[in-house]
């Protein structure tokens, strides 16, 4: 077994709590993170020799306080802000706990600082796979694919920005909840859709990505567990993350839901949706947008078929979810639904009223939508331009030739 | 990746149990158990009944044979799993390390099979045939729903 990742496993477990104690003390997560990380140095240097210590956790966080205090007495004279709080910690604070035990609470402030507003979404992505999933910044670019200097950037940039931003270690204000917990689901989900549906590059989705996405969002339904929504996302990926075997073909080709052969979908993945669904019921405070697309992936999971798909339960989902928040991405899955439930002439009103309210301009989805409602209606010609200027709209290479095929085979 | 953590104990660590304080171990489970959920890494476990309860079904004739315990020359019995989603082997060994387990009982750790395992067989034919196989049984089912 190599150390070196031994390391690396106790620090992907215990990170986050580490740097939330200490986030604790110095209320500043930049500063917290580089004394963890410090302290893992030391942890590589000092434990594949000496062996991992009894609480592994426990001995990081005294050694990253301990780093803490010094580094306090060393500016002491300095800046008198640093001597207050290093008069406040003494010795005693920083030797071994055996029975450390961070708080969760602290660790849900760090989830709500890494998701701060103040960050730009790419640096509030960085820095939940870094602070939250405990991920090394090759671990995160290995992932994005881009390379380890662009995360080494945004993530030192995000750490100064919440320095100077001055943001304060708390849960936010009732008044705030809603919008800010809405912000944390909301980056978990982009980190699980980056990989599930790649935007870029020829692969077709990046289980690894998804993967630590799922896990993130279980441990945050733990930390929020009266959250509906919080349980609603972690039941939409477990329903979307179980398609993954059935995805692809053994040449990495993408297939679509219709062809899926659905033995292969992951059935214990799909239980463990309907739990978090459960759960997220059970709460008593009705379904939110997570819930309910959480509820349409859950009739695609648990239908036989794809000809035996309860379409009039979606369209009814969809419309739920128009209501909540009108989305034309929505309406034009509700104009999928629509067309299995009624037909494709009812759903290509729906598609060309989004067509002409100018909505998803520059999006494949449309053109690719309609050129199905079109081939079904029998309008050839109409359905192979709009497959071809689907074709020139997606970034993603595999969806370009699946694209590129069906205008094909409407010639052939 | 997925790994099954296997629990396997000797008759001797079966026999203490029957004099252990059986409601301080399964606090220490809890809370064990409690760790791998807010972690995000538990996927499934469950414990198994008494050895007695079950059985064996041994294929060395030539034809299978159920046979009541005991299992052998197995001297430490499985009885309970957890499969967890981790990021490393080291990390499912950490996990494993921090199970609430004595002496006499120990854990195997195997990795589950996914579908990257196969990848380099893409075109063996009987992983091909499969594919065929699994079209005829759609086709089947479809048949029984007609």
């Amino acid at each position: 077994m190599n150390a070196r990742r031994a390391v690396e496993a106790v620090w992907r477990i215990e990170s986050a709590r580490i740097v939330a104690s200490l986030v604790n003390i110095t209320r500043d997560v930049g500063l917290a993170e580089d004394l963890a990380q410090e302290a893992l140095v030391d942890a590589l240097a000092q434990w594949p020799d000496a062996g991992v210590p009894q609480n592994p956790g426990a001995w990081l966080t005294a050694v990253a306080k301990r780093k803490a205090i010094d580094g306090w007495r060393r500016r002491e004279r300095l800046d008198d802000r640093y001597s207050a709080i290093a008069h406040d910690l003494s010795e005693e604070t920083a030797s071994v706990d055996a029975a450390w035990e961070p708080i969760d609470d602290d660790v849900l402030r760090l989830v709500f600082i890494s998701c701060h507003p103040v960050l730009a979404r790419e640096a509030q992505v960085a820095m939940t796979l870094r602070i939250i999933g405990g991920l090394s910044t090759e671990e995160i670019a290995r992932l994005f694919l881009v390379p380890v200097a662009t995360i080494q950037q945004r993530i030192v940039r995000a750490k100064k920005t919440l320095s100077a931003a001055q943001v304060p270690f708390e849960t936010p204000d009732p008044a705030e909840w809603k919008e800010r917990i809405a912000s944390v689901l909301g980056v978990v989900y982009l980190i699980f859709t980056e990989g599930y549906s790649a935007t870029s590059g020829s692969s077709w989705m990046r289980t690894d990505l998804a993967n630590e996405a799922l896990r993130i969002a279980r441990k945050l339904a733990e930390l929020v567990p009266r959250e509906p929504e919080a349980h609603g996302l972690v039941a939409l990926m477990e329903f979307q993350a179980s398609r993954f075997a059935a995805r692809i073909t053994a040449s990495g080709e993408p297939v679509l839901l219709s062809d899926q052969d659905r033995a292969r979908w992951d059935h214990r993945q799909i239980a463990r949706g309907s739990a978090a669904l459960v759960r997220a019921d059970a709460v008593g405070r009705g379904r939110g947008a997570y819930c309910l697309q959480a509820a349409i992936a859950q009739v695609h999971a648990t239908s036989p078929a794809y000809a035996d798909t309860d379409w009039e339960r979606i369209v009814l989902l969809y419309e739920a979810l128009g209501r909540l928040a009108p989305n034309p991405i929505v309406d034009l899955n509700r104009a999928v639904a629509v067309s299995f439930a009624t037909g494709p002439a009812t759903a290509l009103r729906i598609v060309d009223g989004l067509a002409a309210a100018d909505s998803l301009r520059g999006s494949h989805l449309l053109p690719s939508v309609r050129g199905e409602l079109l081939a079904r209606l029998g309008r050839a010609e109409e359905a192979r331009a709009e497959f071809r200027r689907a074709s020139e709209l997606t970034a993603n290479e595999r969806e370009r030739a699946v694209l590129q095929a069906k205008a094909t085979d409407l010639t052939a | 990746m997925k790994y099954m953590l296997i629990m396997r104990q000797t008759d001797e660590a079966v026999e203490a149990m029957k004099t252990a304080d059986f409601e301080s171990i399964i606090n220490a489970m809890g809370q064990f158990n409690e760790s791998l959920v807010k972690a995000g890494v538990l996927l499934d476990g469950d414990g198994l009944s008494d050895a007695s309860e079950g059985f064996v079904v041994d294929f060395s004739g030539p034809t299978p044979t159920v046979t009541d315990g005991p299992y052998g020359e197995t001297h430490e019995l499985f009885n309970g799993f957890w499969t967890i989603q981790v990021s490393s082997k080291e990390e499912a060994a950490e996990w494993a390390k921090r199970a609430p387990l004595s002496p006499g009982q120990k854990l195997e750790v195997r990795r589950i099979t996914d579908m990257s395992d196969f990848e380099d067989f893409a075109d063996n034919e009987y992983l091909r045939s499969e594919d065929e196989w699994r079209e005829m049984s759609a086709e089947h089912r479809k048949g029984e729903q007609a």
